[in-house]
């Protein structure tokens, strides 16, 4: 059923109100099914959770092992017909919609892009949650770019530990502690912030590469450490009492749900609790279109059901859980807070967009035999932090952050995708019989150089508003993303890329192999402006940010609202900048963070928080 | 009503078993003899007999091992066409339809289904009848067209899809390469010996048939 054009809005078909439920979350993935589950299991509240896309369960995944279905056609993701982003390189530009998966993957369905991630699992650097404050200490204001819009978090490192350890506990994360409070210890990253205690489950195995790089690493001086994954490297029994086993190695990992249940996914950690809950309500097939408010309260969402009936779900609580573009384009469409407009300044909602970076060396690795592990778990890898944030760029001029390089994990084993590798110039082109001779010949021989993640700094050009032209399938504006990279974030990209050449030919000297430049990351990345034609990461981040005042965030370090104090808005789009790696641990710490500020706090003395 | 369209294919180019000698040429062993007379979804069988004849030059069946043709890398795309992917039930196609930079891909409105008939167009029936020379030729002159990027994408992936979509048969993409289809174990795959493990496809692993996207309306 299609219900195009706003004339639906105003009443086609007459508004169904429904009776009013306690609480109401917009959003059914990690953020919003882990706020229905605290919520549920610790008050007596009603919980209604709205999630667009179908139900999802485990049982399901293990006939979807096919990598045309799910890596190619990406049938986890939202449909991209129904709604995109649209993007412009500046306010100068016109923004074109983004027409096919590209540079970032939105999930939908039961548990959201939590059952299609990698399950990649850092904590980030201590140093993140005071990040205006440290660049300011090391290089003086006056030396910062002009148009940097870095905020800190408004809570610190002490405050976020206990939530990380929660999720790494409920998620039975598989790493190596660095730094127990204060203590460093060898093999593990000793860079990271002091934890509170150990990983609750020892590391992954390190398959033949990443047994490459940290020798490679630590010829070099670095201190390599197994990067922490949500892919359970030993069998798991978390506190909640839900038993899971490690994994397979069968390499449907990223864009595919788990068929074991190995995979750390809302589906198997969070519905089996909430399936029991008689005070809580999954709708599927619920797209929450507005938050209704009125005289600084929240009073409900509308949304359109599966058939097609727009519906006001009055409640006294709304939570806004959906991923960070999404939450933060129903809050511009609700006309909740201040649009933020880049050339005056003014306004909160939708300032501090910012991706993920993402680089390394143009060059590869020629091994003399297969290497046999096209098969790894999700977020398996190696990984060095001696550059991550201030570390080890001393020397490098105009760099303000560095990032973490990762070696011997990523690249997907599947047959398509891991096809038709060969070395630079092994062919005249890239069809034909002697390209069909020279990547049969090199199949599973090729690597790439170490990946490289890092911060992506808050700039005031890079923001988030709706756009003029283009529409979703119900005719409500897209969200439009403003957003380029910057000199600094090219000079970033030159350092890494001459770091992560370093590491590789030291990889190349353990194992043998042969370099060869070109043909590896970074090529066809012809102009370095921001693309969205290409993958790049799903880590986006900011544009209803938290922060220490209403006059520089929309929701305060608890993630209410600053002007609705019953409306919360969970995720990484509270985020006032990118981390250094992957999001989703600290988008859940935060919003767990949050749900014990709401329960403890709020519902026994409703009003504004901070 | 459209009439249906086959394509006719001796069923001994089809899949098989591959065999390598301790030197490593892959030699291909058939039992089936007959020919099979496949339906076509979206394909006239004159334009099959163009596309078969072009995927079989981007992945050509030759002393290296067997190609397209024994893939049925044909059957995969004419699937792929005839399904939502090909009517663009997948891709964000509202107004207006403007060029852009080129950090945001392709805008333009072609579906899959009209780039293929764009690039049939461009290579003209009689195809299929040329010299493989004179078809490398003509291939080699639209190489830079959106047709001629789409057919070696879907090529590749007729050759190395899991069966149920209609390449890769008898699994002779996965043979070639040594993948042994969606298994639960660490794929700790040998290059040596006279003959790899034989592949399971995904409805041989879960006992139950599964249905392709395209097969979905």
């Amino acid at each position: 059923m299609h219900w195009g054009g706003v004339e639906t809005w105003h009443g086609r078909r007459s508004l169904l109100t429904l009776k009013k439920v306690d609480v109401v979350i917009a959003g059914g993935g990690w953020t919003g099914l882990a706020t229905a589950k605290e919520i549920t299991t610790r008050t007596a509240l009603e919980v209604v959770v709205l999630e667009r896309g179908a139900a999802r369960s485990v049982s399901e995944y293990s006939a979807n092992m096919d990598e045309v279905d799910y890596s190619i056609r990406m049938r986890m993701l939202q449909n991209i017909a129904e709604e995109t982003l649209t993007h412009r390189h500046t306010i100068r530009d016109t923004a074109a919609p983004v027409r096919q998966w590209g540079h970032a993957r939105i999930g939908t369905g039961t548990g959201g892009g939590g059952e299609h991630w990698a399950g990649v699992a850092n904590r980030y650097p201590a140093d993140t949650f005071v990040l205006a404050t440290a660049l300011r200490e090391r290089f003086g204001t006056a030396k910062l770019p002009e148009h940097l819009s870095v905020q800190d978090w408004a809570f610190t490192w002490n405050d976020i530990e206990p939530y990380y350890t929660r999720v790494e506990e409920m998620m039975g994360i598989g790493g190596k502690a660095g730094n127990i409070q204060g203590r460093k210890i060898e093999g593990g990253n000793i860079f990271e912030g002091p934890r509170s205690k150990e990983y609750p489950v020892g590391p992954h195995r390190k398959t033949g590469g990443m047994a490459q790089f940290e020798t490679a690493a630590r010829q070099l001086g670095y201190h390599p450490y197994n990067r922490p994954a949500a892919t359970l490297p030993f069998d798991y029994k978390n506190p909640d009492g839900i038993q899971r086993p490690a994994c397979a190695y069968c390499g449907y990992c990223a864009m595919y749900g788990c068929m074991i249940g190995s995979k750390a996914q809302p589906t198997n950690l969070l519905m089996p609790i909430l399936r029991r809950r008689k005070s809580f309500t999954l709708r599927n097939g619920c797209w929450v279109r507005r938050i209704k408010h009125q005289n600084g309260r929240a009073e409900g969402v509308v949304y359109m059901d599966s058939q097609g009936q727009e519906v006001f779900q009055p409640a006294d609580l709304v939570v806004a859980g959906a991923f960070t573009p999404n939450n933060v384009r129903l809050l511009l469409m609700s006309k909740i807070g201040v649009p933020y407009d880049p050339l005056t300044g003014q306004g909160t909602l939708g300032k501090n967009f910012t991706h993920q970076l993402s680089g390394g060396a143009d060059l590869q690795l020629i091994h003399k035999q297969p290497m046999g592990e096209g098969m790894r778990a999700g977020g398996q890898g190696m990984s060095v932090s001696d550059f991550d944030g201030f570390n080890g760029i001393e020397n490098e001029t105009g760099i303000l952050r560095g990032g973490t390089f990762t070696g011997g994990g990523g690249g997907s084993g599947l047959p398509i995708a891991s096809f038709g590798a060969m070395p630079a110039g092994a062919a005249p082109r890239n069809w034909g019989s002697q390209w069909k001779k020279a990547t049969l010949e090199y199949h599973d021989r090729i690597a790439g150089a170490p990946t490289f993640e890092a911060e992506h700094l808050a700039y005031k050009h890079n923001y988030l508003d709706l756009d003029p032209t283009y529409t979703d399938k119900w005719g409500d504006p897209l969200l439009r993303t403003t957003i380029d990279w910057t000199e600094h974030e090219q000079r970033v990209r030159a350092f890494a890329a001459r770091v992560s050449a370093k590491m590789a030919r030291e990889m190349a000297a353990v194992s043998g192999a042969k370099v060869i430049e070109g043909g590896g990351r970074g090529a066809g990345r012809r102009t370095g402006r921001y693309q969205t034609s290409a993958y790049a990461t799903s880590h986006l981040h900011g544009g209803a940010i938290m922060g220490d005042s209403p006059a520089n965030s929309v929701v305060n370090s608890y993630l209410q609202h600053w002007h609705l104090s019953n409306l919360w808005v969970v995720g990484a789009s509270a985020f006032p900048q990118a981390g250094a790696t992957n999001p989703t641990i600290t988008s859940l710490s935060i919003t767990l963070r949050a749900c014990d500020a709401l329960i403890n706090r709020y519902l026994k003395h409703p009003g504004a928080l901070a | 009503m459209k009439r249906r369209e086959f394509l006719t294919i001796p069923a001994h180019t089809l899949g098989g078993s591959l065999w390598y000698s301790l030197a490593g040429r892959p030699s291909l062993v058939s039992a089936q003899q007959k020919e099979l007379r496949v339906p076509l979804r979206f394909f006239t069988a004159v334009e099959a007999q163009v596309v078969t004849a072009a995927c079989d030059r981007i992945f050509p069946s030759d002393e290296n091992g067997p190609g397209a043709k024994e893939a049925a890398v044909i059957i995969y795309i004419d699937r792929q066409l005839a399904g939502p992917y090909g009517r663009d039930k997948y891709r964000y196609t509202k107004g207006p339809w403007r060029e852009s930079v080129p950090e945001h891909g392709n805008q333009r409105p072609a579906s899959p289904r009209e780039t293929y008939r764009q690039g049939l167009a461009l290579l003209g029936a009689s195809f299929a009848d040329q010299t493989a020379e004179e078809q490398d030729r003509r291939l080699q002159a639209i190489e830079r067209t959106d047709f001629f990027q789409l057919l070696r994408t879907q090529t590749i992936e007729g050759m190395f899809c899991d069966p149920l979509h209609g390449g890769n048969a008898g699994m002779i993409g996965w043979q070639l390469i040594g993948f042994p289809g969606p298994v639960m174990t660490h794929h700790g795959q040998s290059a040596n010996g006279s003959k790899r493990p034989a592949p399971r496809s995904l409805e041989q692993i879960t006992g139950r048939r599964v249905k392709g996207w395209e097969d979905e309306a």
